[in-house]
């Protein structure tokens, strides 16, 4: 008779010990782990941005909230970088250069519909732009567009198909004839006079730039404006920046992964982590590294280094990324047609 | 099993062997053709036979195969030099040899295109007399063949290091010249072994990416290689497309192989 009794004692004795046990730490319990890690997937260019941005973060975030984070960073083409999301790569947050990479995270099911809103303008802390580097002194006096196919002139571009600079260059010199009245027939002209005076067509940004600074190639490499300062100061004086009228607005978004961080847990963390890109203090992280940052001020601050041109949006050629994409890179797209023979053939 | 080997773990061994080879080789290549076979007979063709593609096959088999037939010539040379000779440093061209497999293809790539640019070290006096060795067609097999070399190196030196002096000086006695000894006594029994290096080497260089893409300039049409299609297809997320190409050079490669084992086995068998 006394046996169900004493094991009932027995049970709220040991209730009371796991209470007991789980007392001292209600915190613990209730709040986010004193450690966490994150990973930010990103394009190649950002290497350094991101290094400093983290940098000025972490501790940010420690003196807030007390948790200790180790922020890693990934990077690699834009593209491939979204494969490696799409394949398995456990990215909290994805920082890539072209919307259409994101965006095919979310094709996917990684990230929420209408994920471009998710942080203030559109989710774009900076922009950047295509810009022109050319010799000291400007040899062949490039100015524009126009300028760069005149005969003689060798440029140098990556790959459209496999660089997201190579599409963003190609449509910049697009926009620059349909944005200044010209017809599509005269930007298609321009386009394909522009690729037959490109001797070598890289696959990626960073390969073009070492084939116009280090081999000495060409006469004007078109590149990121953050890509161009550098080249400037790595060629200590050899080549230099020039601006053309008009060029396009680079628009490199920015999203936390869902699904990744609703696994991990990680949430508030990633959130607070690209909120902090909007901050004076990461803007002025963001402009010190060549990319435009979205704060007026802090742009109005560096306006010496970022000189007004006008840049347009893709919306203004294009309904959307994936109808440019469809128009002019895909299979049997624009740039296809330039390069067949058939079309080339008159001029070489 | 009725007779007893001599040597235990016969059952033991092999099942490894097939498991290793499937989970190593088999699997990865199964889902490449499945990833493939997603797409419809029509689409499958349109994907693998478009102008640019059909000129990217050709261009790969005809700077691999160009590639294959120096690195024949040049593999046997250098296998000849290092079993028939003593000099100093043997050891360390020897070790030499192997610096291709180790080296990432992508630095040779940058190395060979910075050579031979108008400015580069080789270039400034090639390119004057029409040489182009980056950039173009011939830089292509340039590189292809430097990746390619220590396949026939590594084939035909224990051959050659079998291969008895003896009966040389045999066909030396007899009234044989050089040239009809080495015609007609070295090279037979080396047919099948540099037949090996020659389709180890074409079917590494049918699938070659980071080397070239360095040195070739990518042009459509002129210097784009089937390997730079199937990476403009993944920046595309054309999974299935990119795929399709790659079936294309997988099925070519392993025909190349195929062939080139059945010819080995015929020429064994007259060699011998």
């Amino acid at each position: 008779m006394p046996a169900p009794e004493r094991s009932l004692t027995l049970f709220f004795a040991l209730l009371l010990l796991l209470a007991g046990c789980s007392g001292p730490s209600p915190e613990k319990a209730a709040g986010a782990p004193a450690r966490l890690e994150l990973l930010n997937v990103s394009y190649d260019p950002t290497r350094e941005l991101w290094r400093d941005l983290n940098e000025a973060f972490v501790p940010l975030y420690k003196a807030e909230t007390g948790v200790d984070l180790e922020i890693k960073q990934s990077h690699a083409a834009s593209g491939s970088q979204a494969r490696a999301i799409i394949d398995g790569l456990e990215a909290d947050v994805a920082t890539l250069s072209l919307w259409p990479d994101t965006d095919a995270l979310r094709k996917q099911g990684l990230l929420r519909e209408g994920w471009d809103d998710g942080l203030p303008n559109r989710s774009l802390p900076y922009t950047s732009t295509v810009v022109f580097v050319v010799r000291k002194g400007n040899p062949k006096a490039i100015k524009d567009w126009g300028d760069l196919v005149r005969p003689g002139t060798e440029i140098i571009t990556p790959n459209p198909k496999t660089s997201g600079n190579g599409r963003l260059s190609l449509l910049a010199a697009w926009g620059s004839v349909v944005l200044r009245g010209g017809s599509e027939a005269d930007a298609r002209e321009l386009l394909r006079k522009l690729y037959l005076q490109v001797p070598v067509l890289d696959t990626g940004a960073r390969g073009a730039t070492t084939t116009f600074a280090q081999k000495g190639i060409g006469d004007v490499h078109l590149a990121m404006e953050s890509e161009a300062y550098l080249e400037v100061q790595e060629s200590k004086g050899a080549v230099e920046i020039v601006y053309p009228s008009i060029s396009i607005l680079h628009e490199p978004h920015m999203t936390v992964v869902d699904k990744v961080v609703d696994q991990k847990g990680t949430r508030n963390a990633a959130e607070a982590y690209l909120k902090f890109l909007y901050t004076p203090a990461g803007q002025e992280i963001i402009a010190k590294h060549f990319f435009r940052p979205t704060d007026p001020d802090i742009l109005a601050k560096h306006a010496g280094q970022f000189p007004t041109i006008e840049l347009f949006p893709l919306s203004k050629i294009s309904g959307s990324w994936d109808e440019a994409q469809k128009t002019f890179f895909a299979e049997g797209g624009i740039f296809d047609q330039i390069y067949h023979p058939a079309s080339r053939g008159a001029d070489k | 099993m009725a007779a007893r080997r001599i040597l235990p773990g016969f059952r033991l061994s092999v099942s490894w062997t097939v498991l290793y080879l499937a989970a190593l080789v088999l699997v990865p290549l199964a889902a490449c053709v499945l990833k493939a076979s997603s797409l419809t007979a029509a689409e499958f063709f349109r994907a693998v036979w478009t102008d640019r593609a059909q000129a990217a096959y050709w261009l790969t088999l005809r700077t691999s195969l160009a590639a294959s037939v120096i690195d024949c010539w040049l593999g046997l040379l250098l296998a000849w030099v290092l079993v028939r000779y003593e000099f100093p440093l043997k050891s360390v061209f020897d070790a030499l040899v192997d610096l291709p497999f180790a080296l990432p293809t992508a630095v040779a790539g940058l190395v060979y295109s910075n050579l031979y640019v108008e400015k580069g070290w080789l270039g400034q006096f090639l390119v004057p007399l029409g040489i182009k060795g980056a950039y173009s067609e011939l830089a292509i097999v340039l590189v292809l063949s430097f990746i390619g070399l220590p396949f026939v190196v590594r084939t035909v030196q224990p051959v050659l290091e079998s291969l008895d002096a003896e009966v040389e000086d045999a066909a030396a006695c007899l009234g044989a010249s050089r040239w009809f000894t080495f015609r007609r006594v070295i090279l037979p029994p080396l047919y099948p072994a540099l037949l090996t290096g020659f389709a180890l080497t074409f079917a590494r260089a049918l699938g070659e990416y980071g080397s070239v893409v360095f040195v070739s300039g990518n042009m459509p049409f002129k210097t784009e290689i089937a390997p730079v299609l199937i990476v403009s297809r993944l920046e595309e997320f054309a999974y299935a497309e990119a795929t399709a190409i790659a079936v294309v050079l997988l099925v070519a490669s392993f025909a190349m192989l195929a062939v080139i084992n059945l010819l080995e086995r015929r020429v064994s068998r007259y060699g011998a």
